[in-house]
């Protein structure tokens, strides 16, 4: 077997002929346009360095504004309102769709799918790098916005009518805001044709034994998000569509009757809600296709390093199929502020807080997981843990926001923007960070280094919280969001010590990730040398060589025969019990 | 009319004449024991492309699931005339070009030119496992004929769609007439463009022949596009009765 085990156990392999695609030899071929997914998957993931490291950026201008607005900010200079509107415009953008959608699903999903469920390659390989490629140059095309003329949109990631729909109606709705819709629109199109991949691959390419039921809780997460991101992207892309048609093409879709500057604007009739309605049926299944990723991952590394199976395996795969569906049903609980009628809240809102039973089932399954394991402190189960402390604390304040009537008063403060940011943000984030300390080892065959990861997690992770729970306190009071500055209103000033300790924190925090920045690089050149299994997992793709072969298993298929959580397994030999284990599977059945 | 004449090679030797016009498993992986290691056989890459496409054709529902949504909600919508400040209706019914109905009858004469070209290549891979050469003519006249037919259809029913625009254009209708008239060039548009995609997998497959790449993958090429032909055939059916019954 090639690479050995690293568990040593005894593997039942098939021997195949040849890959369906063979390796590449040139440069071109192997690294820019690869049809390998796990080159695809490192392209992906690196696409999502720079766009995070750009959106946190952008971040950063902001909490400097909002506590010294008059700053002149060497190079960037002057943040004006409509500044600081495309900066937040910009960044929520950025890190929706490009690193929280892009990295866990495109960059981990793809290098690691294949391997888990012992396939060669994706399904369609061509279609893997058009996707890649494609939304590669949907990030381009939106960073391009910034140097148009007129700058960046400034309606927001939400992209509310008629606000986006008028090019007279700011600075940054021209040009720029039509750059931000085609950014969209491509970035929608390179994620379907993942979202292909990646159903076809683990609906067609299971290895032999691997029934859906073996199949490891980060391949279900990324199956369901893939069905998720199958069903809401198409949706996005007509509102696009239609968006760029009232721009562009004098349509009404989305623009009333109304004036501009006191000029009539030439359209009649069209729905802002109409926006509204469509932009959140895709919007909320968005918040779990950024976290769903996380939540397979977390249940995978709270398993490993707890030494124990998964408490409840079913019942997490149909919390995380509950989830994706409940997700479908809840987008009006986003415009309870439009003036639905009662009953249809009442009806998102039961809907809403209905999310919160396949939630908790999660919440008990990963504490039960814990409960009495022999629990191993490595940097990605630090990262695992951090993401079910943010998911609960993050999630709690769902139910409260799910009220029509406590969000009508907190819809427009920033207990909203402290409420997203834990729960699809910081919480996804962690996810990511987490597969990155522990697929690491496979992805470059070298260790991370340990001090340094622990380093960056407690301070990302106290950070986290210094930044987001004073923010849940600001909203309550009244502070609100989309404010470019609050200087000028006067209980709004009163809690201006809140911002700039929250500004203080948000910068050792952003500044701490440098820390991980460096160990990635470092230890992919000067790290310790990995084995094949350096956390004594029971996966498929600890089963192969470190870093993989092009073809993942060295021109040999595996064969399963165990599920993927068998640690300590009474009278085997060791703690855990490969998949590909014949022997101990045979003896349990 | 234009054909491609060709004769093939197989290089999957796999395929059976038991296998001839059945629809192979649906799923592949997994414990059903079906699927086979290293690269794989005709039957499993056929299923695989159709999987892929079934997949692939759910957010194009979505997509006109979605305008259908926008339709309804935007054909009820009233809007205030300046004038009398009163609420009143913008949304003037169009009537459709009776050339839509003419371009409808050669869109399904071209479905059923794509089905009868996706039966005869699935035969001439049976045939070309038959021979032990292994090197075949494509049919007994060295020509595939339905293929070509079904692309120059399909072209002539774009070209039909542009016509219609015109005339829709010449009767005062434009893009941002009325909200009835911005949806039927939208719907029309977006299938036009959807259906530009079949065209030219068609002519990847007509190439394919020209080229005399594998009859079993221009087979899986011929199979899938004719699927997505006759979804497109289908949803223009909706996208014309939608315009016509719900104005």
């Amino acid at each position: 077997m090639a690479g050995g085990t690293g568990g040593g156990e005894a593997i039942t392999m098939v021997s195949h002929d040849a890959h369906a695609h063979a390796a590449p030899q040139g440069f071109i071929r192997k690294w820019v346009f690869s049809l390998d997914h796990k080159v695809i998957g490192i392209q992906y993931f690196f696409l999502a360095l720079v766009a995070v490291f750009t959106g946190m950026f952008l971040s950063l201008l902001m909490r400097i504004h909002l506590v010294w607005p008059n700053a002149h900010l060497p190079i960037f200079g002057d943040i004006k309102p409509e500044t600081y509107l495309s900066l937040l415009t910009m960044h929520g953008t950025i890190m929706v769709f490009f690193v929280l959608t892009t990295a866990p699903q495109g960059g981990f999903g793809n290098y690691f799918l294949p391997i888990q469920i012992g396939a060669p390659d994706m399904a369609f390989p061509v279609l893997n790098m058009l996707s890649f490629w494609t939304t590669f140059l949907g990030f381009v095309v939106l960073v391009a916005a910034f140097f148009v003329t007129g700058g960046a949109p400034l309606h927001g990631w939400t992209g509310y009518a008629p606000l986006s729909a008028l090019q007279s109606a700011g600075p940054g709705e021209g040009l720029g805001a039509d750059l931000w819709i085609i950014s969209i629109a491509i970035f929608c199109i390179g994620a379907l044709m993942g979202a292909l991949n990646f159903i076809t691959t683990t609906l067609d390419m299971r290895a032999k034994g691997m029934t859906l039921m073996r199949m490891p809780l980060t391949c279900w997460a990324w199956f369901i998000t893939a069905i998720l991101g199958l069903l809401a992207f198409g949706v996005l892309l007509s509102a696009g569509i239609l968006l760029l048609m009232d721009r562009n093409l004098g349509t009404s879709f989305f623009v009333p009757l109304g004036t501009v500057n006191g000029i009539l604007t030439g359209h009649k009739g069209g729905s802002p809600l109409l926006w509204q309605h469509l932009f959140w049926f895709f919007g909320h299944p968005e918040v779990y296709i950024a976290i769903l990723p996380a939540m397979g991952l977390c249940s995978q590394l709270l398993s490993v390093f707890s030494r124990k199976p998964i408490f409840g395996y079913k019942a997490m795969v149909y919390a995380i199929m509950a989830i994706g569906f409940l997700g479908f049903m809840v987008w009006g609980h986003h415009m309870f502020m439009s003036g639905m009628s009662p009953y249809s809240a009442f009806a998102f809102s039961i809907m809403t807080m209905g999310i919160g039973v396949p939630s908790a089932i999660k919440t008990f399954n990963w504490l039960g997981t814990l409960w009495r394991g022999r629990i191993r402190f490595s940097s990605p189960m630090l990262f695992a843990i951090g993401f079910v402390s943010l998911f609960v604390v993050g999630g709690i304040s769902g139910p409260f926001l799910a009220q029509p009537v406590l969000d009508i008063y907190l819809h427009e403060t920033y207990f909203v923007i402290a409420h997203f940011h834990l729960i699809m943000g910081v919480a996804s984030i962690f996810g990511i960070f987490a597969a990155t300390y522990y697929w690491f080892p496979k992805m470059f065959g070298r260790m991370m280094n340990e001090p340094l990861a622990k380093t960056h997690f407690w301070f990302t992770f106290v950070g986290a919280y210094l930044i987001f729970m004073p923010m849940h306190y600001y909203g309550m009071a009244g502070g609100l969001r989309r404010y470019s500055q609050g200087t000028e209103v006067a209980w709004i000033n009163t809690l201006a010590p809140i911002q700039k300790f929250i500004s203080i924190a948000a910068f050792i925090t952003i500044a701490s990730q440098f820390i991980f920045l460096f160990n990635l690089f470092w230890s992919m050149f000067k790290g310790e040398k990995a084995v094949d299994n350096p956390w004594e997992a029971t996966t498929l793709e600890w089963t192969t060589a470190t870093p993989p072969p092009h073809d993942n298993f060295g021109g040999i298929t595996p064969v399963v025969y165990n599920g993927p959580y068998e640690y300590s397994v009474p009278g085997a030999p060791k703690d855990f019990v490969m998949q590909t284990d014949a022997q101990v599977g045979a003896k349990k059945h | 009319m234009a054909s491609f004449s060709t004769t093939a090679t197989l290089d999957e030797p796999q395929v059976s004449r038991g296998n001839e016009g059945g629809s192979p498993p649906f799923f592949g992986g997994g414990d059903d024991g079906r699927s086979r290691p290293g690269v794989p056989d005709y039957r499993t890459r056929l299923r695989r492309a159709r999987l892929g496409l079934l997949v692939a054709l759910t957010p194009v529902l979505m997509l006109f699931v979605s305008f259908t949504s926008a339709y309804v909600v935007r054909q009820g919508l009233p809007t205030l005339d300046p004038g009398t400040n009163q609420l009143v209706r913008d949304w003037i019914p169009v009537k459709l070009p009776a050339l839509l109905l003419v371009n409808t009858v050669v869109l399904l004469v071209s479905s059923v030119g794509m089905e009868l070209a996706r039966r005869q290549t699935k035969l001439t891979v049976v045939a070309a496992t038959a021979k032990p050469s292994q090197t075949v003519p494509v049919n007994a006249e060295g020509k595939t004929p339905w293929l070509a037919m079904t692309i120059a259809l399909g072209l002539l029913f774009l070209f039909g769609q542009w016509m219609a625009w015109k005339q829709l254009a010449a009767s005062g209708f434009y893009v941002a007439t009325t909200p009835s008239s911005s949806f039927v060039y939208l719907l029309t548009g977006a299938h036009a463009v959807h259906l530009m995609g079949g065209v030219v997998a068609l002519l990847v497959a007509g190439v394919f022949a020209l080229l005399h790449r594998s009859v079993a993958t221009r087979s899986i090429v011929v199979d899938v596009a004719g699927w997505y032909w006759h979804f497109m055939a289908a949803l223009w059916v909706y996208i014309l009765l939608l315009l016509e019954f719900a104005r």
